[in-house]
């Protein structure tokens, strides 16, 4: 069998199956600035076509002798217009790898590899869902709150950053849920203070009933423990250092408590969106989690 | 491999030289290998730890079509690996700390091997252990078992009789963890070494002493990474292994020597392995196979790219076989 196919007749190079990840040269259809962040919408129907919410792609870089892809999470998915089908990414520009990002444009191609990983289940009963999204986080749960959306879901959204630039995309928050709130560190934007500060009044107006989280580890294992505490299911979209994105390598795992057992579960195929309250956050060791009781120690 | 702009997409066929279409068709080079005994269809497969179980990059394409797959060590007793993070991004590689992650011999025999089998992919089995007897018990819970093509002891491990020391940085821990291995298995043994010895071609001579079939070269480096801010090791188990194009002429180095000093003991070749001149020239150093490792977590599809270039790349020097490669590195006279 022909490892090529040709999923539209549109795009040859194109390579994978008729399911699953794939490998695809884009187009750049459109780089921007939101906030503090960048996007990069690429012309890439065949993976638009897979995606859910959830999801990530991973991108080569051309940046002095690095040999690995970059994982993002999708953050949106077009799938209709005269470009057949895109999706975006959204970023911070700040490592060596996505400040190269940052500086694509238009007509430039880039190699993609996905959808990879496990997205965010959907429920099956049109319950209200709390999404939770810290940072650059933000994108893929608007990607979900349209989605949820779209089913009849009530949707409540609560992003939270350092900074009120750092919060992304204020209007579409607004546009996708039913109530946006946000907080700062800062209080230069909404509510001074962290995420899990303003959970418990968005769930009691919302009825939330499912919570969904992307983000900083920290932050996740403080809307996973929230969640746990009231009873309420959580779905979360874990970060871990990455090589490969397709399960080879098994550097990205996260510690998971299973049958009373603990286990390291690859963050790229058996997530990146794992049940909140199994994952084992105490166990967790990501530098962004090292930092953050680093900080809780020197207060 | 890091790219901005589309690459040539990969050749549909494997046998398609360029200008067939202006030239007489010539016959297709014969990519077949012997690896001490056993044939494989072609010198492309993986190197242990690089490539899952094989049902991940079969996603992508038919991984049947490759050599053989290494898959990733095997142990005697599931382990969970080391903690995060396991894994920094340096010039031209990476390091790795996974501990040798896997759920054991027992799980690997009973789900994916029966996966390996059922879509015919030659696989070699790669073990891993931190005893004589550990190598011992996992050889024998391999003895007899169908679909396995070779083994590949990784003896690039810790030994805990010994304080800790790797057993491939002694001759005589090298013997005796492989004797354990050859006295069990009737399919041929490669030992994988490290390249962190002085005299390479020593513990290879003693691996070969100890019955072992060949050799598989090379492991990864041992490095270390630090945080310029914090002082911390960035891996979670402090060191770890150096992988990628940055280590490939310490591969050719050590195929070279080994091959010299026992020109005779088929070489499985691996390191910073990513395009087809990378995979001639480990051939060209004595490598019989050659593996690719770490260019499949940059591209999913390195492997099969490389084994679609190979045809066009011997045909363009009319060279028929690819077996008449093997160490043909002109010296200087």
């Amino acid at each position: 069998m022909s490892s090529q196919i040709t999923p539209r007749g549109s795009d040859p190079q194109v390579f994978g199956r008729e399911e699953g990840p794939l490998r695809a040269f884009c187009e750049v259809l459109g780089a921007k600035r939101v906030g503090s962040y960048w996007s990069l919408t690429f012309v890439a129907p065949a993976i638009a076509e897979r995606a859910r919410p959830g999801q990530f792609v991973t991108l080569a870089v051309d940046v002095g002798g690095a040999t690995l892809r970059r994982p993002f999470s999708i953050a949106s998915v077009s799938q209709q217009g005269p470009w057949a089908g895109t999706i975006e990414i959204v970023f911070s520009g700040v490592g060596q790898g996505t400040h190269w990002l940052a500086q694509r444009g238009k007509h430039d191609v880039l190699d993609l590899v996905g959808p990879l990983g496990r997205g965010f289940p959907l429920p099956n009963r049109q319950v209200p869902a709390l999404l939770v999204g810290g940072g650059y986080g933000a994108a893929p749960m608007l990607y979900l709150a349209r989605t949820l959306g779209a089913r009849g879901h009530r949707v409540d959204v609560v992003l939270g950053a350092r900074t009120a630039e750092q919060i992304y995309n204020t209007i579409e928050a607004k546009r996708a849920a039913a109530s946006a709130t946000f907080t700062t560190d800062d209080g230069s934007l909404g509510t001074q203070g962290i995420v899990t500060d303003v959970l418990d009044g968005v769930a009691e107006h919302g009825r939330s009933e499912v919570v969904y989280g992307c983000g900083p580890m920290p932050m996740l294992a403080g809307v996973a423990r929230w969640a746990a505490d009231r009873g309420l299911p959580s779905q979360v979209a874990v970060e871990e250092a990455m090589a490969c994105g397709t399960g080879v390598c098994m550097t990205c795992v996260v510690p998971v408590r299973r049958k009373g057992q603990r286990r390291n579960v690859r963050a790229c195929v058996e997530g990146p969106v794992l049940n909140g309250a199994r994952v084992d956050w105490d166990a967790v060791r990501s530098p962004a989690m090292a930092q953050h009781e680093l900080d809780e120690e020197t207060g | 491999m890091a790219i901005s702009r589309p690459s040539p997409p990969p050749a549909r066929t494997a046998a398609a030289p360029s200008g067939a279409a202006t030239t007489p068709a010539e016959p297709a080079a014969d990519l077949r290998v012997d690896l001490g005994g056993v044939t494989l269809a072609n010198p492309i497969v993986t190197a242990s730890g690089t490539f899952g179980s094989g049902r991940e990059i079969n996603q992508f394409f038919d991984v049947n079509r490759l050599g053989a797959v290494v898959v990733k060590s095997i142990t005697r007793h599931p382990r969970p690996g080391l903690p995060t993070p396991r894994m920094v991004e340096t010039s031209g590689g990476m390091l790795n700390a996974i501990g040798l992650q896997n759920g054991g011999i027992d799980a690997w025999l009973a789900e994916d091997l029966p996966w390996l089998r059922q879509h015919g992919v030659p696989a070699i089995v790669s073990i891993a252990g931190n005893t004589v007897e550990d190598y011992q018990v996992l050889a024998q819970r391999l003895r007899g078992v169908e679909g396995i093509l070779a083994v590949e002891a990784n003896i690039s491990c810790p030994n805990v009789e010994d304080r800790g020391t790797v057993f491939a940085c002694r001759t005589e821990a090298t013997r005796e963890a492989i004797r354990v291995v050859t006295a069990n298995l009737s399919v041929p043994v490669f030992a994988k070494l490290t390249p962190d010895v002085t005299d390479i071609a020593a513990i290879a001579a003693s691996a070969r002493e100890a019955g072992a079939t060949g050799v598989s070269l090379i492991n990864t480096l041992l490095g270390m990474a630090i945080d310029a801010e914090t002082g911390r090791p960035r891996l979670g188990g402090v060191t770890g292994g150096l992988s990628g194009p940055a280590i490939k002429p310490v591969a050719v180095r050590a195929i070279h020597q080994v091959h010299q000093a026992l020109p005779d003991i088929p070489i499985i070749g691996m390191g910073g392995v990513s395009t087809v001149t990378d995979v001639v020239e480990l051939i060209r150093a004595g490598a019989t196979a050659v593996a690719v490792g770490t260019a499949t977590f940059g591209n999913p599809m390195a492997s099969l790219e490389v084994l679609e270039a190979l045809p066009d790349w011997l045909a363009a020097r009319g060279i028929d076989r690819v077996a008449d490669l093997r160490g043909t590195v002109q010296l200087p006279g």
